[in-house]
């Protein structure tokens, strides 16, 4: 196989600083966001050649914006697998760079799941309205009122009941993201929380409390990635895509374990492909649904072994200053997180990757390689996932 | 009989004989008659050797119960209402897992592990929906 490891390179970033836009549409977010980017990269609307999309709310979403943009890209994927999307769109963009076929690509993304007044993770099957439900597998599963955090809950509550994991060591996930988002002016929430704020709590769907789910916000932002050669013309430090992988888990006809999931299978290729080790990494972009998604998702990186997931959050450890700083923005669970989040993975690791934040505290430091990890769907019943590494030179 | 608000499945030619037995107090799942595997959801064709020999079987309809959560918030109407209930994987003996609410007992005393058996709810003249309870 051709080895494509740095065969392109993250350029070009932007997070649209919006929590809540009721005035904006989710396209004219898309649309500021590719803007912003690509003034980022120093590269300009004729240089983009490849589409890259996903959307809940938007029919034909790659049509749709290319329409709205007056773009006629001559590459455009939509592959749509949930909030992981976006690290499956960086790594199809990869290829499709280092194949020859374009020199540059944008990624973008927006919703407006806040201010649309979509309950995300408790509308049940409601949440888009009532629809018919699909013969299979919606039939079997929708009619017994499954929400998003139920089958994140159910996975959280097997956890606890194999390894010993508390309510706890899932509160120390929510405690982290928190502090991270203190440091970061654009999160949503900002005040620092206690594990006893946490467990003492609402209980959503048990044993997952409130804080133990992600916010719900609007928001959206865009990724520019450009060949070696382009990239060299740049205004950035070039952030090297370095490894991919790419996995689907489900119930497998109602047989498989859905206690390992999908990064099990995409996090082997991606390392394979970077040629780096677990212990190079030096921060990690982990999507955080939920609490419990960031301890499977570590286990099955491979950060840990499985079941030691709660003690490896523990005691600082994924924090600023720890071993292994995940979601230094705050993530889903205290900066945004507007339907699907996998993008915002890959605009904080560019950032960190660029050494934004020198001299503050929400840089790490030496940062030289990130992994992204985006999970879409849920734990519960079928899922994607993404792996994706970056670094910089 | 009340009007059935939760949402109710949507029947096809694939899966019709499952509900149609549900209709009769009988719970039925696919087996492969060429590699003898179990599979649930019903599907047309075999997931695991891709071939058409999918039979009908009367499972059992005893299980125990894989992992559960109880759920405070849905906005879903007819579970809006309903909370909190309990939202279930359980694992039949056959050996494949069916979502299912647990029903007839206090939410708080399921466990993983649980014994469970089939119990059917009829929706309407026409739906009959599978649940699980514990053994007594």
């Amino acid at each position: 196989m051709i080895n494509l490891s740095r065969g392109a390179a993250i350029v070009g970033i932007h997070e649209h600083q919006t929590r809540y836009a009721p005035d904006k549409s989710e396209l004219q977010i898309q649309g500021e966001s590719v803007i912003k980017a690509l003034e980022d990269a120093g590269l300009t609307k004729n240089d983009v050649e490849g589409l890259f999309t996903a959307s809940s709310t938007i029919r034909n979403s790659g049509l749709n914006l290319a329409d709205y943009l007056d773009m006629y890209p001559k590459y455009v994927d939509n592959t749509t697998v949930g909030g992981g999307s976006f690290e499956f769109h960086l790594s199809h963009a990869l290829t499709a760079i280092a194949a020859g076929r374009i020199k540059c690509a944008v990624i973008t993304y927006s919703s407006l799941a806040k201010s649309g007044g979509i309950s995300v993770g408790t509308g049940g099957v409601a949440r888009f309205g009532h629809p018919k439900l699909d013969p299979s597998p919606d039939s079997f599963e929708e009619i017994y009122g499954l929400t998003t955090v139920g089958l994140y809950a159910m996975i959280a509550r097997r956890h606890m009941e194999l390894f010993g994991t508390t309510s706890e060591q899932l509160a120390e996930v929510a405690v982290a993201m928190r502090r991270h988002a203190s440091l970061n002016p654009e999160a949503l929430f900002r005040d620092p929380i206690t594990v006893q704020d946490v467990v003492n709590s609402r209980m959503i769907s048990d044993p997952l409390h409130l804080p133990d789910c992600c916010v719900i916000t609007d928001g959206g932002g865009a990724v520019v990635v450009a060949s070696p050669e382009l990239a060299k013309d740049c205004k950035n430090t070039p952030v090297w895509v370095m490894g991919v992988g790419e996995a689907l888990a489900h119930q497998g006809a109602g047989k498989r374990d859905l206690m390992y999931i999908a990064a099990k299978q995409s996090h082997g290729p991606a390392f394979e492909m970077a040629g780096v080790k677990h212990s190079d990494i030096d921060m990690a972009m982990v999507y955080d649904s939920f609490t419990i998604t960031v301890i499977e998702t570590l286990e099955d990186l491979g950060f840990c072994e499985k079941g030691e997931g709660g003690e490896f959050v523990s005691n600082g450890r994924i924090q600023l200053g720890g071993e292994l700083p995940i979601n230094t923005d705050g993530g889903g669970l205290s900066s945004n997180h507007p339907g699907m989040r996998g993008i915002f993975l890959l605009l904080e690791a560019t950032r960190q990757l660029r050494h934004q934040f020198e001299g503050t505290e929400r840089q790490v430091p030496n940062c030289n390689i990130a992994l992204c990890h985006g999970t879409g769907g849920a734990l519960g019943s079928r899922h994607s996932g993404g792996t994706v590494i970056l670094g910089r030179d | 009989m009340a009007e059935w608000k939760k949402p109710l499945p949507t029947i096809s030619g694939e899966t019709k004989p499952f509900w149609d037995s549900c209709r009769k107090g009988e719970l039925i799942i696919q087996q492969c008659s060429n590699c003898n595997e179990y599979q649930y959801y019903p599907r047309g064709i075999c997931s695991n050797c891709w071939t058409n020999d999918v039979k009908w079987i009367h499972s059992t309809g005893k299980g125990k119960v894989w992992t559960y959560t109880i759920t405070y918030q849905n906005r879903t109407p007819g579970f809006a209402e309903d909370v909190p209930y309990v939202l279930a994987l359980v694992e039949l003996e056959e050996g494949v897992k069916m979502f299912t609410n647990i029903i007839a007992c206090d939410p708080k005393e399921v466990r993983i592990g649980m014994e469970v058996e089939v119990t059917f709810v009829k929706a309407n003249n026409f739906i009959t929906i599978p649940y699980f309870q514990p053994i007594k």
